[in-house]
């Protein structure tokens, strides 16, 4: 029986140990390069990025218009700070509570753009998907990042 | 005794001007099928400060009835709440609460 090893733990001094193996940090680096280029180089419009720019005003198109002009540079801003957070720490082996946060804030940003290239709804399970499926890859790739997400939540919790 | 000149009529403007005070807002946010359950109590937990009890019970609300409010105020309030809530990625909207 193997006992498996944590991706991260929190130490007696409040630091973050990162225990991500290189593939795995390679891989996150790669999602946040092509979030960035997404981000900056693509049309607003497109409609992989609708998940990380919701409507505010869904039955007002003036108030929301100028939500938009105002507020969407901000998330923008906001978006690619902590993409480069993420870079600046991405191979470290400690971390703080600052520094994890912008980790979940930018995989949860990858994360919710996969899951609207994949379709992903609440009642289609794809557990049982076929290997042959040309969503194979993506969903093996969303599932890591539940689980890289849902170990970062964990860890951020005690310190609220 | 009847004054000599008598005041028009005040006017009333005639933009459409929304003048009902302190109408609060109502933030809501809406389920969808890709936020860990986890995350959108976590979420509740660090922007509003709410206890992990409320906020869970804010995240099964969304979760099982498809939406929830999860904070209310005036309009500028609301709407920095829908932003940060934007900012972490969760499905957030604002309106009148009528």
């Amino acid at each position: 029986m193997v006992r498996r090893r944590r991706l991260l733990r929190r130490r007696n001094d409040g630091s973050i140990e990162v225990a991500f193996p290189d593939w795995l940090r390679d891989e996150i680096g790669n999602l946040l390069g092509q979030l960035r280029q997404l981000m900056t180089t693509d049309s607003p419009a497109d409609d992989r990025l609708e998940r990380l720019f919701p409507p505010a005003y869904p039955d007002d198109a003036e108030a929301e218009a100028e939500y938009q002009g105002f507020m969407r540079v901000e998330l923008v801003s906001s978006r690619l700070a902590a993409i480069d957070k993420v870079e600046a720490t991405l191979y470290d082996e400690q971390i703080d509570d600052a520094q994890l946060t912008a980790w979940m804030a930018a995989i949860n940003d990858v994360r919710l753009v996969l899951g609207t290239l994949l379709g992903v709804t609440e009642d289609v399970d794809h557990a049982s998907l076929d290997e042959k499926d040309p969503n194979f890859g993506g969903f093996l790739l969303y599932d890591q990042l539940t689980f890289v997400l849902g170990e970062i939540i964990e860890v951020l919790s005690t310190a609220l | 005794m009847a004054p000599s000149t008598t005041p028009d009529v005040i006017e009333r403007p005639t933009d459409e001007v929304d003048v009902r005070p302190d109408k609060p807002w109502i933030v809501l946010v809406w389920n969808d099928p890709i936020n860990l359950m986890s995350y959108v109590t976590f979420v509740f937990q660090k922007l509003f400060g709410y206890s992990k009890e409320k906020a869970e019970k804010l995240m099964l609300d969304v979760h099982e009835k498809g939406r929830a409010v999860v904070s209310s105020g005036p309009r500028e309030k609301a709407e920095i709440d829908v932003f940060r809530l934007h900012e972490h990625g969760l499905w957030a909207t604002m309106q009148r609460d009528d």
